[in-house]
């Protein structure tokens, strides 16, 4: 609901601007924002920028809806600012200070300019109100800036977990590490195929130790794998089947056709007999040196 | 959705084929489809064209490149004028069957696409849409 | 002479190599002119190179699986090398099996499995004796 609000705010900000952005700097410093990341000069100017932002939103004479054009440059500023903190790993309740210690100079000022207690009352509500909203909708940008910061370094540590190693002549390796997701998985085994070609491979181990669940579509992104594999002409092994895996894998009903084995050292060894090589052990030096 | 490009072509003969894989081929890679996408999106393409050729007595392909903001897509349009599908329920549900080429043409060509749509009725005609997207 | 696809004769082997977008015409031509190269060569392998082929969909699948079936009744084996990795993404999303085509990776691999096949019949049919 937009409507206007007769309120005295826009007025105090204006005329006491100064005052309430030194208290409000006060008030960050105090709750421990600055010494961290942000230097005070930074945290000042941004501040700084804020309350103009917030000004200008006041004067629109619309507190109780932040999401119309009147406040666009304030979020958009908020939006900076929460992005920033969630990039440079603050918490939410830190990034969340910077809005809401804005209270405690606002009321100071409220409460020297209203004698009248029925009115401070309805202006407090109203500042409140409005920094609760401001703050809320930073907490919400900070959010996202996390998450996205999250998918970001799970994508970065997928590159880095799922290389394929040649353990030996016409044997690859592949270990996964890590939650797969469908995009994911799907372009690590395109990977693995490409590697089987390029190296002549005709067995690949795809082993998955280091996967905590597989579901159904795990599941079948393997067994396409594999599939796509034999197609090729080259052979899989699935190895690192944990007991949870073996149970999750019957209790969903899918049916591996492949072979698969607990360890990734029981997986070399049939490869190895697969490509008809053998260990040996080297005949023993004689005890005269010859 | 807008399309950005489209391009309408024949479907009548198994010289045809080769020219839908190849006009496919072109737009998929125009829309930035990876080469695994490409490849999919072709394949449908080709069961689609033989069954239009062999079954529907020839028909059209309406290629069209769509693009919404970030989202590309490319969408094939077969039409003929044949006899229709008789039980399409049962040529869509079926596996791969040896010597049935409807069967195969259809399920699996569902398979590979993101959108599939089949409108049959027989004595007029099959539209049969796909649609990747990247 | 299947029209424009060659087909080779190392040893016993035929070796045949996909490198054009067949249309429906060539491939009827091709299996009809390797039954009749597989019986005058009295071939025991026949290896089929697909690995320029960036397209195989059931047409060329059932093509492959006829050549297959045609040449075991023959008394040959058939390997299909080559296959690219998309491709093989592909025919097992399209649900396509490839039955009785044995595969390998490269034409290496694939005469040196054709050799197996053939010289383990050999022993299998002296065991037998």
């Amino acid at each position: 609901m937009r409507q206007s609000v007769h309120t005295i705010i826009p007025n105090l900000i204006e005329q006491h601007y100064q005052r309430l952005l030194n208290g409000w700097l006060a008030c960050q410093k105090r709750d421990g924002m600055i010494g961290g990341q942000i230097s005070e000069d930074q945290l000042a100017e941004q501040a700084r920028r804020f309350l103009a932002e917030v000004r200008q939103g006041v004067a629109g004479g619309h507190f109780d809806d932040i999401s119309g054009p009147e406040w666009d440059s304030t979020r958009s500023l908020l939006d900076t600012v929460a992005t920033e903190r969630a990039v440079q790993g603050f918490s939410p309740s830190e990034t969340a200070i910077f809005v809401f210690s804005l209270k405690e100079p606002l009321f100071e000022l409220l409460r020297e300019e209203l004698k009248d207690v029925e009115t401070l009352a309805r202006e407090t509500w109203a500042a409140s109100l409005l920094i609760d909203k401001l703050g809320m909708h930073t907490i919400e940008v900070f959010q996202k800036g996390r998450e996205e910061v999250i998918r970001r370094q799970q994508e970065e540590l997928l590159e880095l977990s799922t290389p394929v190693i040649q353990l030996w002549d016409s044997i690859l390796a592949l270990p996964l590490i890590g939650t797969l997701d469908s995009a994911r998985t799907q372009t690590v085994m395109e990977s693995l195929l490409e590697r089987i070609v390029s190296s002549g491979a005709e067995v690949a181990i795809i082993d998955i130790t280091g996967v905590p669940t597989v579901d159904t579509l795990v599941a079948q992104h393997l067994i396409k794998t594999v599939s796509a594999a034999r197609l090729m002409g080259a052979d899989c092994i699935i190895s690192g089947i944990r007991p949870q895996i073996a149970q999750t894998i019957v209790h969903l009903g899918l049916e591996l056709d492949v072979v698969s084995k607990a360890t990734m050292a029981d997986a070399f060894a049939l490869a190895l007999r697969r490509v008809g090589k053998a260990v040996l052990n080297r005949a023993q030096p004689k005890p005269n040196g010859e | 959705m807008p399309v950005e490009h489209s391009e309408t072509m024949p479907v009548t003969s198994s010289d045809d084929v080769v020219r839908v894989r190849q006009a496919v081929r072109t737009h998929a890679v125009k829309a930035g489809f990876s080469l695994v996408d490409q490849t999919k999106i072709i394949t449908a393409a080709s069961e689609i064209a033989r069954n239009t050729v062999d079954y529907g007595g020839g028909g059209t392909l309406l290629i069209e490149l769509l693009r919404e903001s970030a989202r590309r897509g490319l969408k094939l349009t077969f039409s003929d004028q044949g006899p229709g599908i008789p039980d399409l329920e049962r040529a869509l549900t079926d596996g791969y069957t040896t010597g049935n080429g409807l069967g195969l043409g259809l399920s699996g060509a569902k398979r590979l696409c993101n959108e599939f749509a089949v409108k049959s009725t027989p004595g007029s005609g099959t539209i049969v849409t796909l649609a990747r997207w990247r | 002479m299947a029209g424009e696809i060659p087909i080779l004769q190392i040893g016993d082997c035929l070796l045949v190599s996909i490198q054009v977008d067949m249309h429906d015409r060539l491939a009827m031509a091709l299996q009809d002119d390797l039954t009749v190269r597989i019986v005058e060569s009295r071939a025991r392998g026949v290896m089929i190179d697909i690995s320029a082929l960036e397209i195989v969909d059931s047409f060329i699948g059932r093509m492959l699986n006829n050549i297959a079936g045609m040449s075991r009744v023959l008394d040959a084996v058939t390997v299909v090398v080559g296959m690219r990795p998309a491709v093989a993404i592909t025919l097992v999303e399209l649900g396509l099996t490839l039955t009785g085509v044995r595969t390998a990776l490269n034409v290496d691999k694939g005469l040196a499995m054709i050799r197996r096949l053939i010289d383990s019949e050999g022993d299998e049919s002296a065991r037998r004796a």
